[in-house]
């Protein structure tokens, strides 16, 4: 009997020991399930992170565009006409993107800014000829936002004047390779022969049948935008407030933001759906251990009744025995939740090894995040607490008399 | 008459009160017991004692009457006071030891200190040491309480029950599972207690021979004290 510990960590303690089926039969279920609810937070987290990191490393978070035309009828002394056609939206620039470029290189949720020039092209090699999406880009800046070089198959992603980053499948619609010559021609008639400098694999074929990167100044003289963007991609810090985020720069600067949530809004509802799919089998499997655990000390305080009585008779107050048994509660989860983490990360490591994609990689990696950890301690000794306050309270306000007797 | 440690005056105790199953139990009891006084409360089955002892230990409420003890009037303290009081002024042996079987022997001795203190402490380690020696029980100190024979347990719940060293110790028939010897000996435990300690005994026993060794006796019938006397 440690001389630093209180009455009541010896008293709950003892009872812990004394009763050791119960205590390691129910520590088992409360480290079972914490090892579940480990495991599949990690699943989830790393999931995501996988399809995120699939999705969005291809394109930006945010799209900057310029404000759609719209049709502006006389009104006044002229009649108004009862049919307003839309107008064409014609390739423009952005109005002053320098400036909005600058203004959101300072905003602190922003990570990354890139001007580009995009239109549609013909990729022409001979006889051979294929459309394609001509994005011309500032290497430096672009390659924060989709890390190109990561993605080179063939090649380096070298963007001078004259060259051409195609995507892989584009190179063999065409027979071309790294070193050839490759004209991109637009609608207006103007074109430009330049040199395959990479080819990419950008992670779907059909993007790869129809991408092409120039340098931006090579694309603004294609596309008749001299000096001009038709578009600013932004990459955020926090994925998942890229849509708060586009709104706030819509109201700042007046351009069409969209975000990778509203443009891929079927890929976000399964993610949420995901989400919440396993927060509730999460809040069920907690709910299985504070019953777990509510059910023992139940039992416990009925089999304890006579030591209650007899503690009582000696002094004991209502708040001493009622702290007796909430420690009993919050220790069986806090050494279940350290079991269950440990069991947890076990699973974590073992499907790491054994859970591989073909080519040997993992099929999605697990992090042993130690905050996962450490909030799967806290809410499984806090639910353990929970669990034992109503046998607590029962235990406390036992009368002395009846418990004695049993 | 020495000074009084515990005084009933006009004791009730009804059960379902105000409801047409009451049932009185004990009829106005009036009782004072001294210092050193070793007193023994006697009566059939069913004439109350248990009820009556369960009040003067602070675990029970009356329906009627005042209690003291010592010269503190009890019958209106709340729980918590209550609690206090019984811990420090109190002590209990019952028929069935009722020692906690998750301690030793040692621990079962320290307990009361431990609820009184919060944290165990040398000298109530030490108090604890030498309340086993003082029942004979020193080289059994670290057994588990339940693997101790009857007596040996009984005379734990002695120790445990002057650890405090209380005004008024109360035991109910603490002797009617223990064989003559075993009987004899817890008895003359107590009796050492009152006369060393100057602690007040009140004894519920069936057993004659043993209540003829006390300096009073009070009987009980039907909730109603009908004899007092001196030995």
């Amino acid at each position: 009997m440690p001389s630093w510990l209180p009455f009541e960590w010896i008293a709950a303690a003892r009872f812990l020991r004394e009763g050791r089926m119960q205590s390691v039969s129910i520590i088992l279920g409360v480290s079972i399930g914490v090892g579940v609810i480990v495991f599949m937070s990690a699943a989830l987290a790393g999931q995501q992170a996988n399809i995120v990191k699939r999705v969005l490393s291809s394109q930006p978070h945010i799209v900057l565009l310029p404000p759609q035309e719209t049709a502006r009828p006389l009104r006044g002394d002229v009649a108004e006409a009862a049919i307003v056609q839309k107008p064409l939206q014609r390739m423009r620039s952005l109005d002053q993107w320098q400036k909005i470029v600058e203004e959101l290189r300072a905003l602190r949720p922003v990570a990354a800014v890139s001007p580009l020039a995009s239109g549609p092209a013909f990729a022409v090699r001979g006889e051979a000829s294929r459309s394609v999406n001509m994005q011309g880009i500032e290497p430096e800046s672009y390659f924060r936002i989709v890390p190109l070089p990561e993605k080179v198959v063939a090649g380096s992603p070298r963007l001078g004047a004259q060259d051409v980053v195609i995507g892989t499948d584009l190179g063999t619609d065409l027979g071309v390779t790294i070193g050839d010559k490759l004209n991109l021609r637009v609608a207006s008639g103007l074109s430009a022969t330049l040199t395959v400098s990479a080819l990419v694999d950008l992670g779907s074929k059909f993007v790869n049948q129809r991408t092409a990167f120039v340098a931006l100044p090579t694309a603004q003289a294609l596309l008749g935008l001299p000096g001009g963007v038709s578009a600013i991609d932004v990459t955020v810090r926090d994925i998942y407030a890229a849509e708060e985020i586009a709104q706030q720069i819509r109201g700042a600067t007046g351009a069409d933001a969209d975000s990778w949530i509203k443009t891929n809004a079927q890929l976000f509802l399964a993610i949420n759906a995901q989400i919440i799919a396993n927060t509730t089998i999460r809040f069920f499997v907690g709910l299985a251990v504070a019953f777990g655990i509510a059910a023992v000390l139940i039992v416990s305080v009925v089999q304890k009744s006579k030591e209650i009585g007899i503690l009582r008779a000696m002094g004991a107050s209502r708040g001493q025995i009622l702290r007796v048994f909430l420690l009993q509660g919050a220790a069986l989860g806090l050494v279940g939740s350290l079991a269950g983490c440990a069991l947890g990360a076990a699973a974590i490591v073992l499907w790491g090894e054994l859970v591989r994609n073909p080519d040997g990689t993992p099929l999605f990696p697990l992090d042993l995040d130690p905050k996962l950890f450490v909030a799967a301690t806290l809410l499984a000794t806090l639910t353990g607490l929970v669990a034992a306050f109503v046998p607590a309270l029962r235990g406390s306000r036992m009368d002395p008399v009846v418990a004695i007797r049993g | 008459m020495a000074r009084a440690v515990l005084r009933l005056e006009a004791i009730r105790k009804s059960y379902n009160p105000g409801t047409p199953t009451e049932v009185e139990v004990l009829h106005g009891i009036d009782l004072e017991l001294g210092e050193h006084e070793f007193c023994a409360l006697m009566g059939p089955s069913g004439s109350g004692k248990s009820t009556l002892l369960n009040i003067m230990g602070l675990l029970d409420h009356p329906t009627g009457g005042r209690l003291f003890l010592d010269r503190q009037e009890a019958t209106d303290l709340d729980d918590r006071a209550l609690t206090r009081l019984r811990g420090r002024s109190i002590g209990f042996v019952f028929q069935y030891h009722h020692l906690i079987p998750a301690f030793t022997a040692h621990e079962n001795v320290l307990m009361p200190m431990l609820v009184d203190r919060g944290r165990p402490d040398a000298g109530m380690r030490a108090r604890a040491d030498e309340l086993l020696e003082s029942v004979g029980l020193g080289p059994w100190r670290e057994n588990p309480a339940n693997k101790l024979s009857g007596g040996q347990q009984q005379r734990v719940a002695v120790a445990r029950a002057l650890a405090m060293d209380p005004a008024l110790l109360l035991a109910d028939e603490p002797t009617g599972n223990l064989d003559t010897k075993s009987a004899q000996g817890v008895f003359d435990l107590m009796r050492e207690a009152s006369r060393s300690r100057g602690t007040t005994v009140l004894l519920v026993t069936h057993n004659h021979a043993l209540a003829e060794q006390c300096d009073r006796i009070v009987e009980l019938v039907d909730g109603r004290i009908v004899g007092d006397r001196r030995v």
